[in-house]
């Protein structure tokens, strides 16, 4: 029996070790993404359970819905959300095409909307710490999903895939302190960069003083850091501050309500690279 | 144990430009791994292993842990068979070196081009060449350490020591 245990612990101990050496490899190894192997299999792993949870409690609610006698009307009241989301999109896309046909936007490509490929995804979790702002998706590399692919929802600009598994992704949304975006004031013109602050506002940074911008003008992406399509709406200038004599002090209000995400696009269609300055100003500087 | 990983260690950092020669190239760490296994057991060649794997991997621009794990395994293993098989002549020995050896390269080997970190493209020869030359220097180096006085003696009661 003695030996017996000695034959098992070393089997154990030969266990722990092969175990020990498999996750210092894989800290070190990056998969195909360029995700370290060990981050993209826990983020996988957690995504399938985040699904499963997610997808029981769907379950309840839809087992209580029908129960009640709504089922006639919630799936009616489906499809027609469906349809004004569509709706949202399309408006969205039309208002992009016509900023672009104002002023020096000429210049630009003239991009037709309908050529930019969406995959439409469920929010299946949140971040497991309050400190990043983050949703998951249930959508992935399968999916055709990449880093950096933008996303986006009937209201607005949500964020972007930051790590995709197999059959999950990780969204970082612009809401969260390390996201930005190059956005322009729909009204003015005005270049800026959207970045997020951790809370429910986001800040509008290195515009000039001579900008013209007032609360409620509409913010929209300019495209410029090649990630998120242009024209699509971030939010609306919630307050406009001096803060000496270079810039101003500006918060957006974003027009995505994040907390009551549920579905949201992808954009799968690769954005083009980031232009010289020159060319994409068409000489306005 | 790590006397003798460190001289292994040692040995092939310097003499590595005359022990790789064409197709034979000679593993002394592989060599001092499989050794202390066979003569003490599967969890001193366990960690043995471990510790030369990691050792080596650190000196070379791979990834740590590859070589870590192919030696932990390849000790493992060879301490097993050392305790449930007479080894003593220098024809199981040499089949043992040989055999740890082409261990060795298909796990190394093939880690590398599962994770597509590294390329090799046909090592049959190679492999094979190593393995005849780690089979070699090992069942050299036993019958060096037999000749020691006392060495039989203490080999016997480590043996007796193991069993129990």
């Amino acid at each position: 029996m003695a030996v017996l245990d000695i034959r098992q612990r070393s089997g154990y101990l030969f266990l722990a070790v092969i175990f020990g050496h498999i996750l210092l490899i894989s800290a070190q190894v990056n998969s195909r993404t360029g995700v370290p192997v060990l981050e993209a299999v826990t983020f996988g792993i957690f995504a399938e359970v985040q699904r499963g949870m997610s997808s029981g409690i769907m379950g309840v609610r839809r087992v209580w819905n029908g129960y009640v006698g709504l089922r006639g009307l919630k799936s009616e009241n489906d499809i027609l959300k469906r349809q004004l989301a569509d709706a949202q999109v399309a408006l969205q896309a039309q208002r992009a095409l016509a900023d672009r046909s104002r002023g020096l936007e000429q210049l630009l490509e003239m991009r037709d909307r309908s050529d930019l490929r969406m995959a439409a995804a469920e929010i299946i979790g949140a971040a497991a710490t309050p400190d990043f702002r983050t949703l998951t998706i249930d959508k992935g590399t399968r999916d055709g999903l990449r880093p950096d692919m933008a996303v986006i929802a009937p209201a607005g600009v949500v964020g972007r895939i930051v790590m995709p598994s197999a059959r999950a992704a990780k969204v970082q949304l612009l809401i969260d302190r390390n996201a930005a975006a190059g956005a322009i004031i729909e009204r003015s013109r005005a270049q800026g960069v959207v970045v997020g602050s951790g809370e429910d506002r986001l800040r509008m940074e290195n515009v000039s003083e001579a900008s013209d911008i007032v609360v409620g003008d509409v913010v929209v992406t300019s495209g410029i850091e090649g990630i998120y399509p242009k024209g699509f709406i971030i939010g609306r200038v919630d307050t406009v501050e001096k803060n000496g004599p270079s810039y101003r002090n500006i918060t957006v209000k974003p027009a995505v309500d994040f907390a009551s995400l549920e579905e949201v696009l992808v954009v799968v269609t690769p954005m083009p690279a980031r232009e010289a300055p020159g060319e994409a100003d068409g000489g306005r500087e | 144990m790590f006397l003798a990983v460190a001289l292994a260690v040692a040995l092939q950092t310097t003499l590595a430009r005359f022990v790789i020669r064409g197709l034979v190239a000679v593993d002394l760490v592989l060599v001092a791994v499989v050794y202390v296994a066979l003569t003490s057991g599967p969890v001193t060649g366990l960690l043995t292993g471990t510790f030369a794997g990691l050792v080596q991997d650190a000196l070379t621009t791979g990834v740590v842990g590859i070589g870590g794990l192919a030696k932990t395994v390849v000790g493992f293993l060879a301490g097993i068979i050392g305790t449930q098989f007479i080894v003593t002549q220098p024809l199981p020995r040499f089949v043992v070196f040989f055999g740890a050896t082409v261990l060795h390269a298909i796990i190394y080997i093939g880690l590398y081009v599962l994770l597509d970190l590294r390329h090799f493209g046909t090592p049959v020869a190679a492999v094979a060449g190593q393995a005849t030359g780690n089979a070699v220097v090992g069942v050299v180096a036993f019958q060096l350490v037999e000749l020691l006085p006392g060495a039989v003696e203490r080999r016997r009661a480590a043996r007796t020591r193991l069993r129990r």
